[in-house]
């Protein structure tokens, strides 16, 4: 259950918010070196950073759990066991993904 | 003939339903998730694989057409996703007709928009002069 209302709300915020970053990146490149610094400056703050890790998050999870919407379409893994433990680890596998990409991501930057 | 006259059953529900396209819009939103995860996923490793982060390797990477490429499908294909999935969501819980359509009106524009501004962009980026 909470893995579907997750699949929705991170579904939202990539819609929103990802897409908005994702036009926003592109559009500050294709200004310049000037307007892309301007971009990179809220990217690289700490309130940027939070919003870039929140949406890698928001992205795996919805992924994950997209493969697991995908499975139950065939009509597999509805036992109660199979089905509760598909749902946890999609928490954990983009919980333990996005940790280890902004280690790597934060570690090689500076 | 209103809805409840008819005197077949088959007339009774046909045009009931939510969305009278279901079974299409339900396997387009799949068939373009599965496309997203093999776009996300480049993505996601193409900045990891570049050395930096920077104005002028962004730039050069996708100026080449083994980056343009896939970033074109990622906006289109992406918008497109989101679109359907919003669209879900808003019929699930707006249920009055009128408003309905007004945010699903609103919704297909904004979602047209920012592709259209995204594309835009990245065709600037990618047609821009030798860099």
């Amino acid at each position: 259950m909470a893995a579907s209302i997750f699949h929705r709300i991170t579904g939202g915020a990539l819609s929103v918010v990802g897409l908005a970053v994702l036009t926003w990146w592109l559009a500050a490149l294709s200004g310049g070196s000037e307007t892309y610094a301007s971009f990179t400056k809220v990217a690289t703050s700490i309130p940027g950073k939070i919003v870039l890790i929140g949406l890698t998050w928001a992205f795996l999870q919805h992924l994950f759990s997209g493969i697991r919407h995908l499975v139950l379409d065939t009509g597999q893994g509805f036992e109660l066991g199979v089905n509760k433990t598909f749902a946890v680890l999609t928490f954990v596998a983009s919980v333990l993904l996005t940790a280890a990409l902004w280690w790597y991501l934060l570690g090689v930057a500076k | 003939m209103s809805v409840g006259e008819s005197s077949t059953p088959l007339g009774r529900v046909r045009g009931l339903g939510s969305a009278h396209h279901g079974g299409e819009h339900w396997l387009t939103e799949r068939v373009t998730s599965i496309a997203l995860l093999l776009l996300g996923v480049w993505l996601i490793a193409s900045l990891l694989i570049l050395p930096t982060l920077d104005f002028r390797t962004i730039l050069e990477w996708l100026h080449a057409p083994s980056a343009a490429i896939p970033m074109a499908l990622l906006i289109i294909v992406g918008f497109k996703h989101a679109l359907d999935g919003m669209k879900v969501v808003v019929d699930d819980y707006v249920h009055d007709a009128g408003n309905n359509f007004a945010l699903n009106t609103f919704l297909l524009f904004l979602a047209v928009g920012g592709a259209a501004t995204a594309l835009f962009a990245l065709g600037r980026i990618a047609f821009m002069g030798a860099a």
